[in-house]
């Protein structure tokens, strides 16, 4: 395997072939999962994969049908959510809307029996990380989007939690204030050193915030890695489907050595020859994945033989940053294939219906058996 | 054409079929003559009939009994209906439940005889048995009232509940705050509009029931109800008229309040709101 | 800290906390059914507590007798005077159900479609007499309904009538009277269904090529149909066991049910008949109770979306 090494930290939650079954649906699936101490690690997938309702187990709101989860070494089964090192930014902030922003964040401080002037330092303080010092007398209604997700965060940070739990912590807020306060996030965690489990389902908001990314499927991990792992070595199809725009050739192996493969996709012209191995019985069905960003694109016809094929442009999306092209192989397979637009005249950029080469590098295609 | 003519004047005659009896009393409130409904003009108005009525004491005794045994009705069926309320929409599933929801829904309906003999022949089953209670009076009325009217209260706190969403009593105890901490600090203050409306319904449930009272009443226990229900079978009196006069003045200047000050809350909270995305947006 | 004695509190606190309105709706709404049910089959007693025990120490066989008495229910069904009122409770509230449905229905669709702020103005001008005493405004019908009251002196007045109407002490009156009383119960389900409803429905209709007239009874209509139900019931079910309405506005030759269980504990202290009228009273109704029950569940579940 050639995916890079992750800094193996010290383990702090160990979750182990946790099950969670409501009547006839299993909602998560013999998930096992390491998380490390002071990553942010994020649960992506679709609405449905089960990965809020793994955070939930984490939480302590449900409790798993089987398997555990040890938090620090502590096995946490049997402990209610309120005698849990763990607190939670809610996706709706679940502020409370008869308290004020200040007697929301002392809320929690309050139920560990601190005395008043204890409280009211800490709390002045939380404020001022977040920037809200002078909104402290004000109701949760009386706040903007991008300030009530700071008192929630706030409110959650403020115990000095081993572990944070965001459920979509961006979801609720606009494009623009989403990015910023992406970084934001980031600050705030090394700045405090808190780990910090993610749940989302942007993938653009995993690949920023996380140093690691568990990818959930149907109520089971199915890639955990790097952002870059999982974008550039995804595992599966699935995988290398969900994240990102993929184009994906099924085809067999014609030769498999160890420094290199080849091959032959029916839709393409030519065979495909990666140079790194891969563990595959031979003659296997195997699926090959091109990012569209990999493949250019060139009016002159290639000398290559390998890692080539030939086709017509169909359509053309400018988006700006960079323009969209699909282009329709003789074998009738649309593939789309995307070029950043360097220049502002580019008058020589390939147009509608024009007969184009495209190839790529032999390190790009990712070979999925699974 | 003019669109919704036909409903607006539906509106209009149906809001007219409800209030003409209620002016109807009020007007003839004030007249001298004791034919209530000859308008005896040269006398008119008078106030002779309230003047009768501030004298007769036992309409003013019943009126006390009505009053206390409202108020402690409101108080049980609050607390009790608070607890049934929550029960059934946060306590998730549990034995039994389908059973509470069908108790607590059924006096909703229940035509009031039905109800009203059966708490009786409880009342004298238990006494025979173990001898409480002992006679009948202010006591099983108060315990009748409560049974029905925490029915309204449960639905009012029940709807209220659904609300808003559990999510805030999970992030109480996110938070470490312990069950009894959060419903005291969180799901109470969050449902206490409903709870004031709760027990303003429940009061006036109990104070404006005839039928279950004269079931569970005893000797020298009749309500303010009962007394003019026997008055009434007798025939028009004006000072009843008086009574009720009384009575719609109260409410409406309670409604009007209530109506005013929620107006006023509202206003502000819009200004808030609009504040708040102001500077958001700085 | 115990932690398994703290789990434990908190199971018992749990219970507890169900306990408490358990308890009390057991004791004091669902056992009295069943008093009552036990009383049907009892013989009367003039002495206190007014029925015979159902159960009784036999000496000699050293055994529990039971002195079942059916003739109660045997009453119910062969004095015609007891099917009779029967019929006539349900005639009388099934006929007022549907005037208020007529009444209520138009009204609230009003309310519904008025701008949200005069829209509460009027929803606490239907509310408001419900704060008012129930008694008191069934009692302002009989000045208006009276042979010398308001109507007729009214329309005697302005020459449209010679000779007053009887208008009180019939059934008409008694319809007025549970219209008037039960208003707002059918009104406040119609709005609270009508309001919720997605207004582009009608205009996808009216592009469509339908009518107004069309489009209330192809969408408006079939879509309030819970509200309907769920007024109507509210309506009904009370109204076939009434009591203070017909008593005080009601015909004197022909009594409901509710008037006859009434005379029958108060007046002939006949405990074991009434139980019996009450049974058959309840079982009559249990279908529409059941329905409302639906209906209500329902709408705490919609609530929790």
């Amino acid at each position: 395997m050639s995916q890079k090494t992750v800094d193996r930290g010290q383990e702090y939650v160990r979750i182990e072939g946790v099950t969670k079954r409501f009547g006839d649906f299993v909602a998560v699936d013999s998930v096992s999962l390491s998380i490390f101490k002071g990553e942010i690690f994020c649960l992506l997938g679709g609405s449905g994969c089960g990965k809020t309702t793994l955070l939930r187990m984490l939480a302590g709101f449900e409790s798993p049908t089987a398997g555990r989860i040890l938090i620090d070494g502590q096995d946490m089964a049997g402990i209610p959510p309120y005698e849990r090192p763990v607190n939670m930014m809610f996706q709706s902030y679940a502020l409370f809307p008869h308290m004020t922003v200040a007697k929301n964040v002392a809320f929690g401080l309050e139920q560990e029996g601190l005395g008043k002037t204890e409280i009211e330092r800490r709390v002045g303080e939380m404020l001022e990380i977040v920037k809200l010092g002078e909104f402290a007398r004000r109701k949760p209604h009386q706040l903007s989007g991008g300030q009530r997700q700071r008192v929630a965060l706030a409110r959650a940070l403020i115990k000095k939690p081993k572990l944070l739990l965001l459920d979509e912590p961006l979801g609720a807020l606009d494009k623009k204030l989403r990015e910023y306060t992406q970084f934001e996030l980031i600050n705030l965690q090394e700045q405090l050193g808190v780990t910090f489990v993610v749940v989302t389902h942007d993938q653009e908001e995993a690949m920023t915030l996380a140093s690691r990314i568990g990818v959930m499927n149907k109520g089971q991990i199915v890639q955990v890695g790097t952002p870059t792992d999982i974008y550039e070595f995804p595992s599966s199809r699935f995988v290398a489907d969900f994240i990102g725009s993929v184009n994906m050739f099924e085809g067999q192996l014609t030769e498999d050595e160890p420094g290199h493969v080849r091959i032959r996709c029916p839709e393409l012209d030519a065979t495909v020859y990666v140079n790194h191995g891969i563990s595959a019985a031979p003659e296997a069905k195997v699926a090959v994945a091109i990012r569209p960003e990999k493949i250019e694109l060139t009016r002159s016809e290639l000398a290559a033989t390998e890692n080539r094929t030939r086709g017509t442009v169909k359509e053309i999306a400018y988006m700006g940053d960079m323009s969209v092209y699909l282009v329709r192989l003789e074998s009738g397979r649309l593939v789309r294939v995307t070029i950043p637009n360097t220049e502002r005249h580019a008058d020589e950029r390939i147009v509608w219906d024009e007969m184009v080469y495209l190839s790529w590098h032999p390190s790009s295609p990712v070979v999925l058996t699974v | 054409m003019r669109r919704g003519w036909f409903r607006n004047g539906m509106l209009g005659l149906g809001l007219a079929f409800l209030y003409v009896p209620i002016l109807s009393m009020i007007v003839f409130s004030f007249n001298n003559s004791r034919l209530v409904t000859v308008w005896d003009s040269p006398n008119s108005p008078t106030l002779r009939w309230y003047v009768r009525l501030l004298e007769n004491d036992q309409l003013l005794g019943a009126a006390w009994i009505s009053v206390l045994v409202a108020a402690m009705t409101a108080t049980g069926a609050v607390i009790l209906g608070t607890i049934a309320g929550l029960v059934l929409t946060r306590f998730g599933p549990f034995r039994g439940r389908a059973f509470l929801s069908a108790m607590t829904t059924a006096p909703l309906v229940m035509p009031e005889v039905i109800t009203g003999i059966a708490m009786l022949l409880l009342f004298v089953s238990l006494e025979q048995l173990i001898g409480w209670p002992e006679g009948r009076g202010m006591l099983t009325i108060t315990i009748a009232h409560i049974t029905f009217a925490m029915a309204y209260v449960t639905v009012v706190v029940q709807s209220r509940l659904a609300g808003f969403d559990d999510v805030l009593e999970e992030a109480a105890l996110d938070l470490g705050a312990r069950p009894a901490t959060v419903f005291f600090r969180i799901t109470l203050p969050l449902i206490l509009p409903a709870l004031v409306s709760g027990w303003l319904l429940a009061f006036t449930l109990s104070w404006d029931d005839v039928v279950i009272s004269q079931f569970v009443a005893g000797p020298g226990s009749s309500t303010l109800p009962m007394e003019i229900f026997s008055r009434v079978r007798r025939g028009v009196s004006p000072d009843i008229n008086a009574l009720a006069t009384i009575m719609v003045l109260i409410v409406a200047i309670g409604v009007v309040l209530s109506t005013l000050y929620m107006k006023r809350e509202e206003k502000r909270r819009e200004r808030e709101e609009q504040m708040a995305r102001r500077d958001g947006n700085g | 800290m115990n932690k398994a004695l703290e789990t434990l509190q908190v199971w018992f606190g749990k219970r507890l906390v169900i306990g408490v309105p358990y308890f009390w709706l057991l004791l004091f709404f669902a056992i009295p059914f069943l008093i009552v049910f036990k009383i049907s089959f009892s013989w009367m007693q003039p002495i206190q507590p007014g029925y015979a025990p159902l159960f009784s120490w036999v000496e000699e066989t050293q055994r529990f007798v039971a002195t079942l008495n059916f003739s109660n229910y045997e009453v119910l069904l062969d004095d015609p005077l007891y099917l009779g009122t029967f019929l006539y409770s349900v005639k009388v509230a099934a006929i007022s159900t549907v005037l208020c449905l007529l009444v209520g229905y138009p009204m609230a669709y009003a309310i519904a479609r008025c701008p949200p702020t005069t829209r509460n103005l009027f929803l606490m001008l239907i509310i408001l007499p419900f704060w008012t005493s129930f008694l008191l405004r069934v009692y302002a019908w009989i000045g208006l309904l009276k042979t010398n009251g308001v109507i007729n002196n009214s329309l005697l007045a302005l020459g449209i009538i010679d000779q007053p109407l009887t208008l009180l002490y019939t059934d008409f009156a008694v319809y007025i009277g549970i219209v008037y009383s039960y208003l707002p119960f059918m009104i406040l389900p119609l709005y609270s269904n009508l309001e919720k409803h997605d207004l582009t429905l009608l205009e996808a209709a009216a592009d469509l090529g339908a009518s107004p007239v069309k489009s209330f009874f192809w969408i408006t209509l079939p879509l309030s149909m819970p509200g309907i139900v769920a007024g109507c019931l509210l309506v009904f079910i009370p109204a076939v066991g009434e009591y203070v309405i017909p008593s005080l506005l009601g015909r004197t030759d022909q009594l409901m049910i509710g008037t006859v269980l009434s005379a029958q504990f108060f007046g002939a202290r006949n405990w074991p008949v009434a139980s019996a009228v009450a049974i058959a009273l309840l079982i009559m109704l249990l279908i529409p109770i059941m329905l409302f029950q639906r209906y209500q569940r329902r709408e705490l579940q919609a609530a929790r979306r």
